[in-house]
């Protein structure tokens, strides 16, 4: 299952480094954002640094949900879903798949973003780049996860960009509350220790449960 | 269920409720350090179980649903999901009441009250989506699944005094705290208000159940129609 879910993955990644059509567009969109966060707030100001990780985040759950509304459209031409599912690929390969494709494209957006904001803003976010690492890998797999699974399943509504969002949100806001709080701390320069750690354990914990609920669960969303 | 059962167990809830008014307020003295406002606690803490038992049968049904292709299951997973949002609502409104008399604001942003709402938002959300899927197959299996996930921000909700400190006060009630925090005789009203409200909710779910099942009924014999 593995390797079919690394083939679907590596064949969204190439797709998607090829034509850029939804990259492209996340990309542009979170360097708007970022700008715009400038009028928002004074930007020279040293509160700045409080807000820092509920800015990011926000900025990185934005576009990450644009990105994944893609990962299933993007196989409505020419009933290419149809043809996935037929395949002899698992639903649960397929979903896992999906899910480590957004994940790089969501980490590509966050490559670029987190030092854009730094320069910007004037706040090194590297000071602890483990720790940074860390946050943004569990909880961007949060985010392309709950993403995908949410993808498939509006793929076929009319009103697909607007239901992804009320659905995926609210699904969230644990990894993100737990996401902001630690790149606060982060940004800061200590490494999270006592009150913090519960957010941690809360974001390993929300991966590990969702990733099991949607494995198990993929094959009755697309195939049945 | 029979409309005779339905009568019965709603009269049943009436009476209980009722009696329970009298209780309240006749019986049992004003807390000591809340005054009367304390008795809004024996509305709101029963809401927020009923709420729960409403979303975790929600869960139970949209598993069932989906496992065997039931659609009874799906009829009986929304009808769950909207009693169990109507419990939500009244469970947030007490809450803010009396928050606003305690605290004397309505509403702070602590762990139980923020995930009491995001917990609403899921099932509206839930609900929405199922106005939004026209194929009853595909609504099935797709809103199941929602209900499944869903669930967890439920049991977040129901943790969250225990894994965050709290604006919201912590648990009271004995099988949480051990014993010794709360007065027998009003802890026990609010189990008994529970029972009622349990009761009134079956009725509810019922009702809507049998809605639900009317209207997916009318839905295939319109579909049949259009076919033939």
């Amino acid at each position: 299952m593995l390797r079919q879910a690394w083939l679907v993955c590596v064949k969204d990644v190439r797709m998607e480094f090829r034509g850029k059509e939804a990259l492209n567009a996340a990309l542009a969109f979170a360097l708007v954002v970022l700008i715009l966060f400038s009028f928002a707030f004074d930007p020279t100001s040293e509160q700045i640094r409080e807000i820092t990780g509920g800015l990011l985040w926000i900025l990185f759950a934005f576009s990450g949900v644009l990105l994944v509304n893609r990962s299933f459209a993007r196989e409505q031409s020419n009933d290419c879903l149809d043809i996935l599912i037929a395949s002899r690929v698992p639903a649960s390969a397929l979903l896992l798949g999906k899910a480590m494709a957004n994940l790089v494209f969501i980490l590509t957006v966050e490559a670029v973003c987190l030092p854009v904001f730094s320069l910007l803003y004037n706040i090194n976010l590297f000071l602890l780049p483990q720790w940074l690492l860390l946050v943004c890998l569990l909880t961007s797999w949060a985010i392309s996860l709950l993403g995908t699974v949410f993808a498939a399943m509006t793929v076929n509504l009319r009103l697909r960009e607007l239901m992804l969002p009320v659905i995926v949100y609210p699904m969230i806001i644990p990894a993100l509350a737990g996401a902001m709080q630690l790149t606060n701390v982060v940004a800061l320069g200590k490494p999270p220790e006592g009150d913090d750690l519960i957010w941690v354990r809360l974001l390993v914990g929300f991966d590990i449960i969702f990733t099991a609920l949607a494995l198990g669960l993929m094959d009755t969303i697309l195939v049945d | 269920m029979s409309d005779k059962i339905l009568l019965t167990v709603g009269l049943a809830s009436a009476a209980f409720l009722v009696r329970n008014l009298y209780q309240m307020f006749m019986v049992l003295p004003d807390e000591a350090a809340q005054g009367a406002i304390y008795r809004i606690m024996y509305f709101h803490i029963p809401s927020w179980f009923s709420c729960f038992t409403c979303f975790f049968a929600s869960g139970l049904a949209s598993g069932y649903a989906i496992w065997k292709k039931n659609f009874r299951g799906d009829s009986l997973a929304v009808a769950a999901t909207e009693v169990g949002l109507a419990f939500t609502a009244i469970g947030l409104a007490t809450g803010m009441i009396w928050a606003k008399i305690i605290w004397g604001i309505w509403w702070t942003w602590d762990a139980r009250l923020t995930w009491a709402f995001i917990t609403a938002l899921i099932y509206a959300g839930y609900l929405m989506m199922r106005s939004m899927i026209d194929d009853p197959g595909e609504r099935m299996r797709v809103t199941g699944v929602l209900s499944i996930f869903a669930f967890t921000s439920v049991v977040i909700t129901y943790k969250a005094i225990d894994w965050w400190r709290t604006q919201h006060p912590g648990a009271i009630l004995s099988f949480r705290t051990g014993g010794g925090n709360t007065d027998p005789a009003m802890e026990a009203m609010i189990y008994q208000n529970w029972f009622a409200l349990l009761l009134l909710t079956v009725v509810l779910v019922a009702v809507r159940f049998r809605m639900e099942e009317s209207r997916r009924e009318i839905e295939g014999l319109r579909r049949a129609v259009y076919a033939g």
